[in-house]
């Protein structure tokens, strides 16, 4: 126990913040894609000891299993690897840390003044068939809502990566 | 201090370097992956919210967090799709060197 925190979450929030910190400085934008696959695995840990079983594999098969390949193809095909051609930073990035700082700070400084001391809370007991009853019964709409979204999505994102037709077909 | 406590504040770390990661890099996928990883501050705070709150039994905020992660998944592929379609007509990443989207 460190500071009355069990030392799996000290040691999964640490690989977490550490993966995010790597994407943000390395230089190599592959490096920076597998650092954060690492923020994902470890957030997927923190889910799994949050007892969030389903959301924690959800996150490994969608985050781990699909956005990061996204990200790596869309580096690649982008001849994004190696050293870039330009600065890797913007010319304002001084003001951009100061800003996430704050941001960080005054999250923060809210989670430690306004958090009542919860008491600790037996482990929910949900299983992936209870997960799938409420999907089907009381959250069915939103279900569909996002099948739509998912299928406009993905047909979206073919249409606009899709090779332009040649110029003089259309005049 | 309180797990709760514990996990908010390791989420508003993620979340803090994703927004920094999204203003200071100059790459186009780069911003995209700092507003990846935004979201998944808040699905990490809505799931410790679900865990710790006063009804767990209920599913709410697990819900929340599994329609976020699959709305995630649909902006990746298009902010994705986006950077490669801007890519192959300006071979450019570089977001000082995008001025204009139109062809």
């Amino acid at each position: 126990m460190i500071f009355g925190l069990s030392v799996v979450f000290v040691l999964t929030s640490i690989l977490t913040v550490a993966g995010a910190l790597a994407a943000a400085l390395l230089k190599n934008l592959v490096h920076c894609a597998l650092s954060l696959t690492v923020t994902f695995a470890g957030l997927a840990l923190l889910y799994l000891q949050l007892d969030a079983q389903f959301a924690g594999f959800s996150q490994i098969l969608v985050y781990i299993g699909a956005v990061a390949i996204l990200v790596v193809f869309a580096i690649l095909l982008t001849r994004g690897s190696g050293i870039p051609e330009y600065r890797s930073y913007s010319s304002s990035w001084l003001a951009g840390v100061a800003i996430a700082a704050g941001v960080f700070a005054l999250l923060a400084w809210a989670v430690v003044t306004s958090l009542p001391a919860s008491p600790a809370s037996a482990a929910p007991q949900v299983s992936v068939q209870q997960i799938g009853q409420a999907l089907m019964s009381g959250y069915v709409l939103p279900l569909e809502i996002v099948a739509v979204l998912l299928t406009v999505a993905l047909i979206g994102a073919v249409i606009v990566a899709m090779p332009e037709a040649s110029k003089g077909d259309a005049k | 201090m309180t797990p709760l406590a514990a996990f908010l504040i390791v989420a508003a770390l993620v979340f803090a370097i994703g927004l920094a990661i999204s203003l200071t890099r100059r790459n186009a996928i780069l911003v995209l992956i700092g507003i990846e990883l935004m979201l998944n501050a808040a699905n990490l705070n809505l799931i410790a919210f679900w865990r710790f709150g006063p009804h767990p039994e209920a599913l709410t905020g697990m819900m929340f967090a599994i329609f976020s992660i699959a709305v995630a998944a649909a902006e990746a592929a298009v902010g994705l799709g986006l950077a490669i379609a801007y890519h192959r007509s300006k071979k450019t990443t570089d977001l000082d060197a995008m001025t204009r989207m139109k062809g």
